[in-house]
């Protein structure tokens, strides 16, 4: 590549990237009003059952350990990256993906053991609140876990290309954003949620 | 190259920090909670506190947020969105704990008891 073609490529980076964490940000004020939304009914169980007799703290511990680890497993695959191991980046990228998954039939099973006992969505405000957060993170690292295969297809097929490159890059943001965002979930939501008033 | 390396073994020991440090955080609170070794208020703040000090190592050893060269699009955007977080979340708390008769976080028997009391009053 010539000189300009670099730094075209650079400047395209900084600009998808910048436009990716704006994005981010938006995300940000989304869970924020869920946060809000949850924090004003966490009290309001009706005749259903409370934050206290529902969550499973060593559950709770078990996901956050498991998002924690996976968004470290993502920063390696960017170092990978960096450096242009193939090898090295699909399987920390094969890691991450593994973990994800972990993470998600763990809350989805803890979503359908509360069902199944009777505590859906429609038992109370506080219920309601809750799955609505939980459930749009959850969704989230879903859709994230989508993109992350499809790019993983598509970098055992070609290899390495500017446009997957970038594309790591917004995903690393994505992924480190979301274990963050689960920090205050696991904090607010089920620490909290299991402190005797 | 040495250069390219250097930055790579920076790189790779500040994922590590993270890491380490996100897991002690949370070991320490879950630890708090689960031992009930603090109670009531002062437990709510320190694990809320710890939760924010987490935050705060994420940005900086996973999403490289004091790295940015200028203008720091980024950082002024988060502040942005942290201004509006804070709005959002503290106005919606503040204004519903006013709102109903002051009636969130109390419990079904406080609640009759409240709005008896302030029938008797004539509202």
């Amino acid at each position: 590549m010539s000189a300009i073609q670099v730094a075209e490529q650079k400047l395209l980076d900084l600009k998808t990237s910048t436009g990716f964490w704006l994005y981010l940000m938006t995300d940000v004020i989304l869970f924020a009003s869920l946060f809000a939304t949850y924090a004003v009914l966490h009290t309001a169980s009706a005749n259903g059952p409370t934050s206290r007799e529902i969550f499973e703290l060593p559950i709770a511990l078990t996901e956050t350990i498991i998002l924690l680890t996976s968004s470290f497993t993502c920063g390696l695959a960017l170092l990978a990256l960096k450096q242009e191991k193939l090898r090295q980046l699909v399987i920390w990228l094969g890691i991450t993906y593994v973990l994800g998954i972990a993470f998600l039939t763990i809350e989805l099973t803890e979503f359908s053991n509360l069902i199944q006992a009777g505590h859906g969505w429609q038992t109370s405000a506080f219920l309601s609140a809750f799955f609505t957060l939980v459930g749009t993170h959850g969704l989230h690292i879903f859709i994230g876990l989508l993109w992350l295969l499809i790019m993983v297809v598509v970098l055992i097929k070609r290899g390495f290309t500017p446009k997957l490159k970038r594309q790591l890059g917004l995903f690393a943001l994505f992924w480190h954003f979301l274990d963050l965002v689960w920090i205050f979930i696991f904090t607010v939501v089920y620490l909290m949620g299991v402190i005797p008033s | 190259m040495t250069k390219r390396s250097d930055d790579y073994t920076r790189t790779l020991t500040k994922y590590v920090i993270g890491f380490l440090a996100s897991l002690a955080l949370t070991m320490v609170a879950y630890v708090l909670v689960s031992g009930r070794l603090l109670t009531g208020d002062t437990l709510l703040l320190v694990i809320g506190g710890l939760a924010l000090v987490q935050m705060i190592v994420q940005l900086f050893f996973f999403l490289h947020l004091a790295d940015e060269s200028r203008p720091r699009l980024r950082l002024v955007s988060f502040g942005f969105m942290a201004s509006i977080l804070v709005i959002i979340v503290a106005g919606s708390l503040w204004i519903m704990y006013h709102l109903n008769y002051n009636m969130m976080g109390q419990s079904p028997t406080e609640k009759d008891n409240y709005m008896t009391s302030q029938k008797d009053k004539g509202f």
